[in-house]
C-alpha cells in the first residue's frame, strides 16, 4: 500500500482502441488492481486490471485534454487512458511501475489472494492432480519401466520433479552418467507411455557432445529406452530445433546425438524456432492486429511477416510426427531441444494430446499441463515475466501450446470436453499470479516457496465453475472412433485466434455466440429433464397418496456459478464495493453487462448505437448549415466516409 | 437428337474415380446428353452424377495406355477419372469438352429436366412485383408502379414493372432513361419502414466530357427527398474511375446539378478484376505445398478478402445513411448490374429483418438480382478454373453470397437459413437443372419461355422436405438492424465453399448434427413438460372437485 501515491483520479477518459469512442470515469488504484469505473450511472462499465497482467506502460506526450497513459496487458488487453492532470498521471504511472514489478515472490497476488476456503479445502484443491496416479493410468510402472528415486533430493537434476520414470535396465550409474552429459542434467525420462504398443515418449535436454564428445552411459540410456520397447528395433530422436541452431550449439560444447555413436536411433530435426524468435513473432503479430483501420492487405501481409502461424504449424507438425511414430510405427521417441523445457514441452504435451483422448477432457488437460509443463520445469516465472524479469527470457511458449490445442478444437469440434474459454481462462491465470500453480520455474522452487501451504490451486477453482468451460457438442464416443487425432496440416486450415488475441476488443467479435447459445440449450435440457422427472413423480404420487404435503418441485431458476470473465460468456456483475471488500478476483464488468443473457444481441451494433458516438451529429450539422467544408471525413463505426 | 453426335463413346467400363477425402470408386462411366455418370453398379455405393454444365475445364494425362481426365467443376470440386484405353479416354475427353461448352441456351439441361417431385407451389409465380408493391402501398403512397418498360424498350435489362416516385410521369422516366447507361434510370430498391428513407439504384449518368445534364433525372431523384432533406449518392467506383468513364460517355452526378445530394465514392472492383481474384483464390486454396507463408501471401495476392471487405463496407455505409443519418441513398456504379446490386441487396440484409428469413431472402434474390437484371448467364458461364478466353465472367453473385455468409457468421442467430442455402445458391447459379438462373434479364427469360419450359429453383427449394436442410436451428427473429464488423480480423475465408473439397467435413458435420440434436431435444423436452403440467393440472382440478363434493 505504501507504493500508492494517488488511490483515485476522477474525470479520466478511456479511449476505445479501434474507434473514436471514449468514456469518462474514475480511476482507482488498489494494492492488486487498477480499476476504471465509468461515470455514467446507467451503464457504468467497470474495467479491472490486475497489476500482474500489465506487461508495459507508456506515458505519451501531453495533449490538450490531458496526459495519455497506454497500458498493454499480457492477456492482450490494451487500454488507453487520458488523465486530465499530468501530475496525477505521473503518480499513477510511477505507483504502477513499482506495483507491477514485485521484487520478491511474497508480493505476488497468490500470497494475498483468499477465496474464503479453509485449509482442508485448500489442501483438497492441491490434491486434485496426482501425477503418480497419472503414470499408473498409463500403465507405469510396468515390466519395462520403473520409478527411480535418483532425483528424490533434486541432486541429479534441479529442474526435474522428484519422481521420475526410467527403463528398468537403466541403473543409477547410467542415469547419473547420462545426466552429466546432458544440458542442466536433464537426462532422458519417460513422459508418456502408449500402452497399446508399449512405446514410450521420453524427454531430455541436448547432449553435451560438442564436436566429438561421447558418453557411454548416455548411449546406454538410449539403448535401454530402445530395449524397453519390443515393438520396434529403433527409437526416434527428435531434435525440435532447426538444424542450424543445433549445429551452432556444438561450438558451445553442446549439440545433438551423433547417429554413429548411438545404435538404432533415427535422428530427426524438426525446426521449431527458439524463444527469442517466438517472442519477436508475437510482438509483430500484436502490432499488426492492433493497427487502427487495418486494411485486409496489411492484415494478411502482417500475419505472414509475423511468422506466427508458421511457428504454430511447425509445433503442430512436430507433434503429429511424434504421434505417428508412436501410434503407427510403435516406436519410442526421445524428444529434446536445448534445455528441454520449451519446445520439448510443447511437442510432448501436444503429441500426447493427439494420442490420448484422456488429455482432451477437462481433468485430463489439467493433468497434462501439470505433468509436461509444471512438473518438468517449464520456466513459467521467466517466460511469463512474473518477477523482476530478464526480458530476454520472456516468451509465449505456453500460449503457443494453448493455441495449437485451439487449432485442434477447430478441426475436431467434438473431440474436446472443454471449449476455447477454458484455454483462454488458463492463459489468463498463467499470467495473473493469483493461484500458486504456475509460480516459479521448477518443482523444487515451488516447494521452497511452500505454495501448497500458502496459495490456492487454479485447478480447483476452474473445476468449481466447470460448466462454463464445457464444450456443448463434446462427444465421449468420439474418442472411441478417433483415439488418435490426425489433424490436417495444410496451411489454410490454420486460423488466426481472434478470441484470444482480441479477447477484449468487443467490436471484433460475432455479435451472437453459437457456443453460448448451445450451452444455454444444454443447461436448459438438463433442467427440463429434472422437471420432467419431478412432474412424473408428482403424477405418480397423485394417483396413490392424497397427502396434503406438496412434493417439492425442483428449483427452476437454479442460479449458475459465475461465468468466466470472457467476452462471449460474460461474467455476473458484482458491485465494486463487494469485490473491493473481498479483494476477490477480477471481474470485467464491461463484458458482463454487455453479454447479460437478457440483452438483445443485435442491439450491440458495430461501435455502439447512439449517433453521438459515431459522430453523426457532426454530419447532420454540416448538412443543415450553408458553409460546408470541402471535405468532411467522418468515422462511421464500420466505414470511413469521405464526401 | 443433337447430343448423340457429340458423344463419341457413350460408355466405358473399368473407370476409376478419385476424389480427395472420399473413397475411390471403380465402375462404368456413361455419358448422356447432360450428365457424366459413374456407377459401380453395386448397392450402397455412391454414384457420381455430374452435370456437363458444371464442368469448368478438363485436363488429360496419359501414362502408357491408361488415360486420366481431371475434371474441374464450377462448384470448385476437382475429380480424377482413370480411363483404361487411350482412344476411349480421348473420346470421353472431347465429348465432355463439347457437351460442357454448348453455346445454345435452349440445349441446356433445364429444358430437358422433368421434376420427380410434385410441384406444389410454382416458383415462377411466387414472386411478382405487384405483391411487393402491395406491401409498399400499405406503408406509403409516395410511389407508383410504372409500366413504362412494358415492352422492354426503355430499358432492356429492367423488368416490365418498376417502382418509381408517384409524381414522375412515364415521359420523364423515358427522358431520365436516355440519360442513364443502358437506360437504367433510378428506381426504388428498398423502402425503410422505420423512417421512410429509401435506397434507389440506377446506372451511371451519361454526362460525358461536356457535362450533359438531364432535368428529368434530377427531378426524378429529388422527388424522393422530403422537403429540406438531402440524400447520398454512393458511386461504387473510385473518383478516378468515374472520371475516366466520362471519356466513354459515362460519368457521375455533378454537385452543381444535384445540390441536394452528397456523392461518396467507394472502390468496388470491376467484374473482370473480380474474376481474376477468384481464380487466384481457388488456386491458393488448392495449393498442396503446406507452406504457411506461401498460403498467406497467395491469399493476400488474390485480393478476395479485400473485395469482401470493400463490398461489405460499402453496404454498411449505405445502410448507415438510411438508418442512422435518416437520408435516402442512390447507388450506382457503371452499368448498375453488378456492384450496385451487391450494395443494395446487402444493405437490405443489414436493415431489413425480413430479408433474413428464407422467403425474404428468396424475394431479395429474385427482386435485386434476377429481376434487376444481373447478367447471370454471362457472369456464371465460367468459374475459377476458366482459362483464357474469358468474356464477361465474374463472381459478382458469389461475392454477394460470401458477404451474406460473413454477416451470418457474425449474427448466427438472426438468420432463418444456414450456410447450406448460400452454398446451394452458388452451385445453382453456375450449373443447375432449374431454369431460374438462365438468361441475363427478364426480357431474355421471357423469350426463352423459361417459366413454361423449365422448372423454377424455388419450386424445389420451398418444398418442406428440402427446406429442412436450409433451416438454421439457432434462429430467433431479430427485428433490429444488424451491423457487421468489417475489421479484417472479423472477416473469414468462406471455408464451406473454398475449402469444401480440400478437407474432410465429417467431424464438422457431425458436430453440427449434435448441435441440431441438442436444440431439437430442447423443444421435445419443453413439449413434454407442458403436457405433463397440463395433465397434472387436470388431475388437481378433478381432485379438488372430488374434495369439494365430499
Amino acid at each position: 500500500m505504501e507504493h500508492i501515491r494517488t488511490p483515485k483520479v476522477e474525470q479520466v477518459k478511456l479511449l476505445d482502441r479501434f474507434s473514436n469512442k471514449s468514456v469518462i470515469g474514475t480511476l482507482h488504484l488498489t494494492a492488486t488492481h487498477l480499476i476504471f469505473v465509468e461515470s455514467n450511472s446507467t451503464s457504468a462499465q467497470e474495467i479491472w486490471i490486475l497489476h500482474h497482467h500489465i506487461a508495459s506502460m507508456e506515458k505519451l506526450s501531453l495533449t490538450t485534454s490531458g496526459c495519455p497513459l497506454l497500458i498493454q496487458c499480457r492477456n492482450f488487453r490494451l487500454v488507453h487512458f487520458v488523465i486530465p492532470r499530468e501530475r496525477d498521471c505521473h503518480d499513477i504511472y510511477s505507483s504502477l511501475l513499482r506495483l507491477l514489478r514485485p521484487v520478491s515472490y511474497d508480493e505476488l497476488y497468490a500470497f494475498s489472494y483468499n477465496p474464503k476456503q479453509n485449509d482442508q479445502q485448500r489442501e483438497e484443491g492441491w490434491q486434485l492432480i496426482d501425477l503418480a496416479a497419472e503414470f499408473e493410468r498409463m500403465g507405469v510402472p510396468c515390466d519395462q519401466w520403473q520409478l527411480t528415486d535418483v532425483n528424490r533430493e533434486y541432486k541429479v537434476c534441479e529442474t526435474y520433479p522428484r519422481d521420475l520414470y526410467v527403463p528398468i535396465t537403466a541403473s543409477k550409474p547410467i542415469i547419473v552418467g547420462s545426466s552429466k552429459f546432458r544440458s542442466k542434467g536433464r537426462f532422458p525420462v519417460l513422459t508418456y507411455f502408449y500402452q497399446e504398443k508399449k512405446a514410450a515418449v521420453c524427454r531430455c535436454s541436448q547432449p553435451l557432445s560438442g564436436f566429438s564428445a561421447r558418453c557411454l552411459e548416455d548411449e546406454h540410456m538410449l539403448q535401454a529406452i530402445s530395449k524397453a520397447n519390443h515393438n520396434s528395433r529403433y527409437i526416434y530422436v527428435m531434435d525440435t530445433r532447426p538444424k542450424l541452431n543445433a549445429l551452432a550449439n556444438r561450438a558451445a560444447g553442446k549439440g545433438y546425438e551423433n547417429e554413429d555413436n548411438y545404435s538404432n536411433i533415427r535422428f530427426q530435426f524438426v525446426g521449431i524456432e527458439n524463444i527469442h524468435v517466438m517472442r519477436g513473432s508475437l510482438q509483430k503479430l500484436l502490432e499488426v492486429v492492433g493497427t487502427r483501420s487495418l486494411s485486409m492487405t496489411d492484415y494478411l501481409v502482417g500475419l505472414e511477416n509475423s511468422g506466427w502461424l508458421r511457428h504454430i504449424k511447425a509445433i503442430m507438425d512436430a507433434a503429429i510426427f511424434l504421434a505417428k511414430a508412436v501410434t503407427v510405427e510403435g516406436a519410442s521417441v526421445l524428444v529434446h531441444c536445448s534445455d528441454g523445457w520449451d519446445r520439448t514441452a510443447q511437442v510432448c504435451a501436444l503429441g500426447s494430446l493427439l494420442m490420448d483422448p484422456y488429455y482432451r477432457t477437462i481433468k485430463g488437460f489439467m493433468v497434462l499441463i501439470e505433468k509436461d509443463w509444471i512438473s518438468f520445469g517449464h520456466k513459467f516465472a521467466d517466460r511469463c515475466d512474473q518477477l523482476d524479469p530478464d526480458q530476454k527470457e520472456v516468451s509465449p511458449i505456453f500460449t503457443q501450446f494453448l493455441e495449437c490445442v485451439w487449432q485442434l478444437t477447430e478441426q475436431f469440434p467434438q473431440a474436446f470436453e472443454f471449449s476455447e474459454w477454458f484455454l483462454i481462462q488458463i492463459h489468463e491465470h498463467v499470467h495473473s499470479c493469483q493461484f500458486g500453480n504456475f509460480l516459479g520455474n521448477s518443482q523444487r522452487q515451488r516447494e521452497v516457496l511452500q505454495l501448497k501451504e500458502r496459495t490456492y490451486s487454479l485447478w480447483a477453482h476452474l473445476l468449481s465453475e466447470k460448466q462454463n468451460y464445457m464444450n456443448p457438442v463434446y462427444s465421449p464416443s468420439f474418442a472411441e472412433s478417433h483415439p488418435v487425432l490426425e489433424p490436417s496440416t495444410q496451411a489454410c486450415h490454420f486460423k488466426f485466434w481472434r478470441n484470444m488475441y482480441h479477447q477484449y476488443d468487443r467490436s471484433m467479435h460475432p455479435r451472437q455466440s453459437i457456443l453460448k447459445q448451445v450451452l444455454t440449450f444444454k443447461e436448459s435440457n438438463r433442467e427440463l429433464e429434472g422437471t420432467v422427472q419431478a412432474l412424473k413423480t408428482k403424477l405418480q404420487k397423485f394417483g396413490v397418496s392424497t397427502s396434503p404435503l406438496k412434493p417439492q418441485t425442483p428449483p427452476r431458476d437454479r442460479s449458475l456459478p459465475p461465468r468466466p470473465q470472457s467476452l462471449i460468456l460474460g461474467a455476473p456483475l458484482l458491485s465494486r464495493k463487494e469485490v473491493q471488500q473481498e479483494e476477490d478476483e477480477e471481474v470485467f464488468g464491461e463484458e458482463a453487462r454487455e453479454d447479460a443473457p437478457a440483452s438483445t444481441d443485435g442491439e450491440r451494433t458495430v461501435e455502439g448505437s447512439s449517433a453521438t458516438e459515431n459522430g453523426y451529429g457532426e454530419l447532420t450539422g454540416s448538412f443543415g448549415s450553408k458553409n460546408e467544408p470541402a471535405v468532411v471525413t467522418l468515422e462511421f463505426g464500420v466505414a470511413r466516409m469521405t464526401c | 437428337m443433337e447430343f448423340a453426335e457429340l458423344i463419341k463413346t457413350p460408355r466405358v467400363d473399368g473407370v476409376v474415380l478419385r476424389r480427395p477425402f472420399m473413397p475411390t470408386v471403380e465402375g462404368t462411366l456413361c455419358l448422356t446428353g447432360h450428365h457424366l455418370i459413374l456407377s459401380s453398379r453395386q448397392d450402397n455405393t455412391e454414384e457420381l452424377w455430374l452435370l456437363h454444365a458444371n464442368i469448368d475445364s478438363t485436363e488429360k494425362r496419359f501414362v502408357g495406355s491408361l488415360g486420366t481426365i481431371i475434371v474441374k467443376c464450377k462448384d470448385l470440386r476437382v475429380i480424377q477419372l482413370d480411363i483404361p484405353g487411350m482412344e476411349e479416354c480421348l473420346n470421353i475427353a472431347s465429348s465432355i469438352e463439347a457437351l460442357s461448352t454448348l453455346d445454345s441456351v435452349s440445349l441446356m439441361y433445364p429444358f430437358f429436366y422433368r421434376p420427380l417431385f410434385e410441384v406444389i407451389e410454382d416458383g415462377w409465380q411466387s414472386f411478382v412485383p405487384e405483391e411487393s408493391f402491395k406491401d409498399l402501398e400499405s406503408m406509403t403512397d409516395e410511389w407508383r408502379l410504372s409500366e413504362v418498360n412494358k415492352d422492354f424498350s426503355v430499358c432492356p435489362s429492367y423488368p416490365s414493372l418498376l417502382t418509381v416516385p408517384r409524381d414522375i410521369d412515364d415521359e420523364s422516366l423515358c427522358k431520365a432513361a436516355s440519360f442513364r447507361h443502358g437506360g437504367r434510370f433510378p428506381v426504388l430498391s428498398y423502402y425503410h419502414k422505420k423512417n421512410g428513407m429509401v435506397i434507389m439504384r440506377a446506372a451511371q449518368p451519361l454526362t460525358g466530357t461536356n457535362g450533359r445534364r438531364c432535368k428529368e433525372d434530377e427531378k426524378l431523384i429529388n422527388a424522393t427527398l422530403c422537403a429540406g432533406k438531402r440524400g447520398y449518392i454512393i458511386d461504387t467506383r473510385t473518383i478516378a474511375v468515374a472520371q475516366q468513364a466520362k471519356a466513354r460517355g459515362g460519368g457521375f452526378e455533378q454537385e452543381a446539378n444535384y445540390p441536394q445530394w452528397r456523392r461518396i465514392h467507394k472502390a468496388i472492383e470491376r467484374s473482370n478484376v473480380l474474376q481474376d481474384s477468384l481464380i487466384k483464390l481457388v488456386e491458393a486454396c488448392n495449393d498442396q505445398s503446406h507452406s504457411m507463408d506461401r498460403w498467406l501471401s497467395k491469399l493476400e495476392a488474390s485480393n478476395w478478402q479485400s473485395n469482401v471487405k470493400e463490398i461489405l463496407t460499402t453496404a454498411c455505409l449505405a445502410a448507415q445513411c438510411i438508418d442512422r443519418e435518416g437520408a435516402s441513398v442512390l447507388v450506382h456504379g457503371t452499368e448498375g448490374t453488378d456492384s450496385t446490386l451487391q450494395v443494395t441487396s446487402l444493405a437490405q440484409i443489414i436493415l431489413d429483418p425480413a430479408c433474413r428469413t428464407i422467403r425474404g431472402f428468396e424475394v431479395l434474390i429474385e427482386r435485386e438480382w434476377l429481376q434487376a437484371g444481373h447478367p447471370f448467364q454471362q457472369r456464371c458461364a465460367q468459374s475459377a478454373y476458366s482459362n483464357g478466353k474469358l468474356r464477361s465472367e465474374a463472381p459478382v453473385f458469389l461475392l454477394f453470397l460470401d458477404c451474406v455468409w460473413q454477416i451470418l457468421r457474425q449474427f448466427p442467430c438472426s438468420f432463418q437459413f444456414n450456410e447450406n442455402l448460400l452454398i446451394m445458391l452458388f452451385e445453382h447459379a453456375y450449373a443447375s437443372q432449374f431454369g431460374t438462373f438462365l438468361g441475363n434479364c427478364v426480357a431474355e427469360r421471357g423469350k426463352l419461355q423459361l417459366s413454361q419450359k423449365t422448372v423454377s429453383l424455388w419450386s424445389w427449394v420451398n418444398r418442406p422436405q428440402e427446406l429442412e436442410r436450409f433451416l438454421n436451428p439457432l434462429y430467433e427473429p431479430n427485428n433490429l438492424v444488424i451491423w457487421p464488423s468489417v475489421a479484417p480480423q472479423s472477416l473469414l475465408l468462406w471455408e464451406g465453399v473454398f475449402l469444401r473439397w480440400n478437407r474432410s467435413t465429417k467431424c464438422l458435420d457431425e458436430a453440427y448434427q449434435e448441435m441440431v440434436h441438442i436444440i431439437e431435444y430442447n423443444k421435445e423436452l419443453q413439449n413434454k413438460v407442458n403436457s405433463l403440467r397440463r395433465q397434472l393440472a387436470q388431475l388437481e382440478t378433478e381432485d379438488k372437485m372430488v374434495a369439494d363434493l365430499k
